[in-house]
Formats: C-alpha cells, structure tokens, sequence
C-alpha cells in the first residue's frame, strides 16, 4: 500500500517535469510560427472576434459591477477615517494595478480559454489534427498558433476595457449614489495613478497573463486524450491551470516590478 | 470558417476601441500629457519638498495653473523642482513657490504668490524665493527644544 503511493508519487513527478517540457517545446514552436510565412491572418482575425468581441459584454459588465461593489466598499471604509476624497485613488489604484488585469485574465480564461481547450481537444479526438499532419500542414502553425496569439492580443484591450467600465462604475456608485464631490473623486484618481508604472503596469501583466492563457488552454487540448472524457478533462484542466498560474504569475510580476 | 466581411469588420472595431481605451487610460488617466510646444517651465530650488511629488498641482490662490514635471537633486544638494505652469500666465518676476498641504493629511502642492515687479518671469527661469514644506517633526522638535532652554 505504503509501495504504491510512493510509485504514484514518483509517476506524478515524472509526469509533471515531462509536462513542463514539452510545454516549453510547444511555447518555442507556437513562437516560431508566430515570426513565419504564411502569416494565417484570416484564421488570427476569426479567432480575435471569437476571443476577444465574444468577451466584450461580460468583460464590460464585470467591469462596471467591480468597480460599482469597489467604490462602495471604499466608500463605507474610508468615512470612517473621513477620507472619502481619496475614494478615486483607492478605486483607481486597485482596479487599475491589480484587479484589471487579473479579473479580465480570470474571466477570459472561463470564456474564451475553455472553449478554446475543448475545441482543439475535439479536433484531437475526431483526429483532425492528424487529418492537417497528413496533408503536411503543422497544426501548430494552423490551429494553435493563430489562437494563442489571438488571446496575447486580446487580452490588454479587454482589460483596458475592463478598467474604464470599472472606473467608470466606481464613479457612479462614489458621486451619483453616495455624493462624494465629482471633481474630487477624479482628480484623486488621475493624481494617484501615473504612466510609467500603472497604465504600462496593467498593459505588461493583462499580455503576460493573456500568454499564459493562450499557451495553457492551446496545450491542454492540443495533448489531450482522444476520448469525450479527455475533451472535458482539457476544459476543467485549462481553467485550473490557468487560473492559478494567472495568480502566481501576478504574484512574481508584483514582487519583481511593483506594478 | 469561411471568410465573412461583416466579422472582418467586427473585429476591427474591437480592435479600434480596444486602442482606443488604451490611448484613453494613458493620457486621461496615466496622465501623459501633450500640451503642444511647451507650457511655461519655470524651476525651483527648495532645501525640503518634503511629500512632494511629480504631478502634484501647482496653484495661485487656490486655482490650479500647473503641475510640477520632475524632482532632482541639484549642485547644492538642494531639490530642484520643474514645474510646467500655463504658458499664457504673467508672472512677475519676483513670484514666489511654497510648498504647501491641502488640509492636515493632504496631499502636498506648490503654491505660488506673484509679486510685484514690472518684469515677467520667462520659459526656462527660475523661482528666486523659496519656501521650503513645513515638517511637523521638525516643528514639534524646535518648539520642545526651544521651552527646553527657555526653562533653564
């Protein structure tokens, strides 16, 4: 019995180093198509408006609710301090530097990720990716690389858009509802966040983490097994895997930069 | 999937007003500012600017007229301070920049108060009087050390 979970440790060990490999292999291919003729415009533009206009109305809603929910949790702290003026820079400064970029991350993964995984895992299992290697066309240059690449492009408008809806929804909630001072809340606001390390801040973790995205959700399925199992198990393990690399990668990227 | 001219489009305009809402949160949000050529630049030397920080505002009595662009240290070990003000502003030659506090805990600020003189402070020029941010440790120090030797 004790024997046995030793092995299945090793075998889960085993297993993830080979993973982490291969992933690696598959990175540089998608990477290198990415820079090779043919381009696949046609075939990047059609998964743009699967990922990225598909994403819009749930990007912008979530938008507008976080940053609605923000400014009255800012709002019933910061009274307490009679801070209310720095409402702006309290719900700037969180949607801006931290919850843009993770929440589109989160959000996209659910919606365009999954789908993305299971698209690619049902044309493993109806070996259709076979089907394009024996008329000698690379499936990762047809299939894999116009996605990722679609999801690296996406992903830092969606989360521009995400933060406008939130800052704009943080502004309804802070002026409209609880009557802080319209021109206080946004010069705090615009006071608080800068350029240089903010806004290109938010722009360098959306398009790390929409890379993540795109390399998970396009190996999940492009390895996954060829069973109706094996496409659903490619769609649970995309958004778990994703989700939590999304998080550790904000971690790293907060620690190394301040961002 | 076949080629569709309406998708085309479609996503282009995603594309427009995902540029677009970048652009926006940079230069109304971020803040980078492009004023044309050149508002006033006028410099300030100060012995402590204390909180103060590149963006904050600069006002004249209250109305705000600029913003300070950057903080370093000069020669002197002294911090030099650039502010872009409005270039239609007539300041005369003599005004003066203090650095102030909006309230107890606000944010700190430069405030200038024009004097007197006929001629006008150009692009490039620097404040001559000064007046550097009160510090409230140092306050409290002086006023302790100050009835420490009144006592004695």
């Amino acid at each position: 019995m004790r024997m046995v979970s030793v092995e299945t440790l090793g075998f889960r060990t085993v297993e993830l180093v080979g993973h982490l490999g291969r992933i690696s292999v598959f990175l540089g291919a998608v990477v290198s198509h990415s820079f090779r003729r043919p381009l696949r415009l046609r075939r990047f533009v059609n998964e743009l408006f699967d990922v990225g206009v598909l994403s819009l109305a749930i990007v912008c809603l979530s938008g507008a609710t976080v940053g609605a929910v923000l400014g009255l949790q800012g709002y019933t702290t910061l009274t307490r301090f009679g801070a209310e003026s720095s409402l702006g820079a309290v719900v700037g400064l969180s949607i801006v530097r931290e919850l843009g970029p993770v929440l589109t991350a989160l959000l996209v993964t659910g919606r365009a990720g999954s789908a993305m995984a299971a698209e690619i895992a049902s044309m493993v299992t109806t070996q259709q990716l076979d089907g394009l290697r024996m008329m000698s066309i690379d499936p990762v240059d047809f299939v894999v690389q116009p996605k990722a690449l679609a999801m690296l492009v996406a992903m830092p408008m969606l989360n521009a858009l995400f933060i406008v809806f939130a800052l704009f929804g943080g502004y309804v909630v802070g002026v409209e509802l609880l009557g802080v001072d319209g021109g206080t809340y946004v010069t705090s606001m615009e006071e608080s966040i800068e350029f240089g390390e903010d806004i290109l801040g938010t722009l360098l973790k959306s398009g790390v983490f929409g890379a993540l995205v795109g390399l998970v959700a396009t190996y999940r399925g492009f390895v996954a097994e060829p069973t109706s199992a094996g496409v659903s198990a490619a769609t649970t393990g995309t958004v778990v895997i994703a989700s939590v690399s999304i998080l550790l990668a904000d971690y790293v990227i907060t620690a190394l930069w301040g961002v | 999937m076949q080629p569709s001219p309406i998708r085309d489009v479609v996503v282009g305009i995603f594309v427009l007003i995902g540029l677009g809402t970048i652009g926006y949160l940079s230069v109304q949000v971020g803040g980078v500012s492009y004023k044309g050529p050149g508002g006033l630049t006028l410099y300030a030397a100060f012995d402590e600017v204390g909180g103060l920080k590149p963006r904050a505002p600069v006002s004249i009595a209250g109305v705000t007229v600029g913003q300070v662009r950057e903080i370093q240290l000069d020669e002197l070990l002294r911090a030099r301070v650039t502010l872009e003000v409005d270039r239609d502003l007539e300041l005369p030659s003599d005004t003066s920049a203090g650095i102030r506090t909006a309230g107890l805990l606000g944010d700190q600020f430069i405030a200038l108060e024009p004097g007197g003189e006929e001629e006008l402070l150009r692009s490039g020029q620097e404040i001559a009087f000064t007046e550097s941010a009160l510090s409230i440790e140092r306050l409290i120090g002086r006023f302790v050390h100050d009835s420490g030797v009144s006592a004695d």
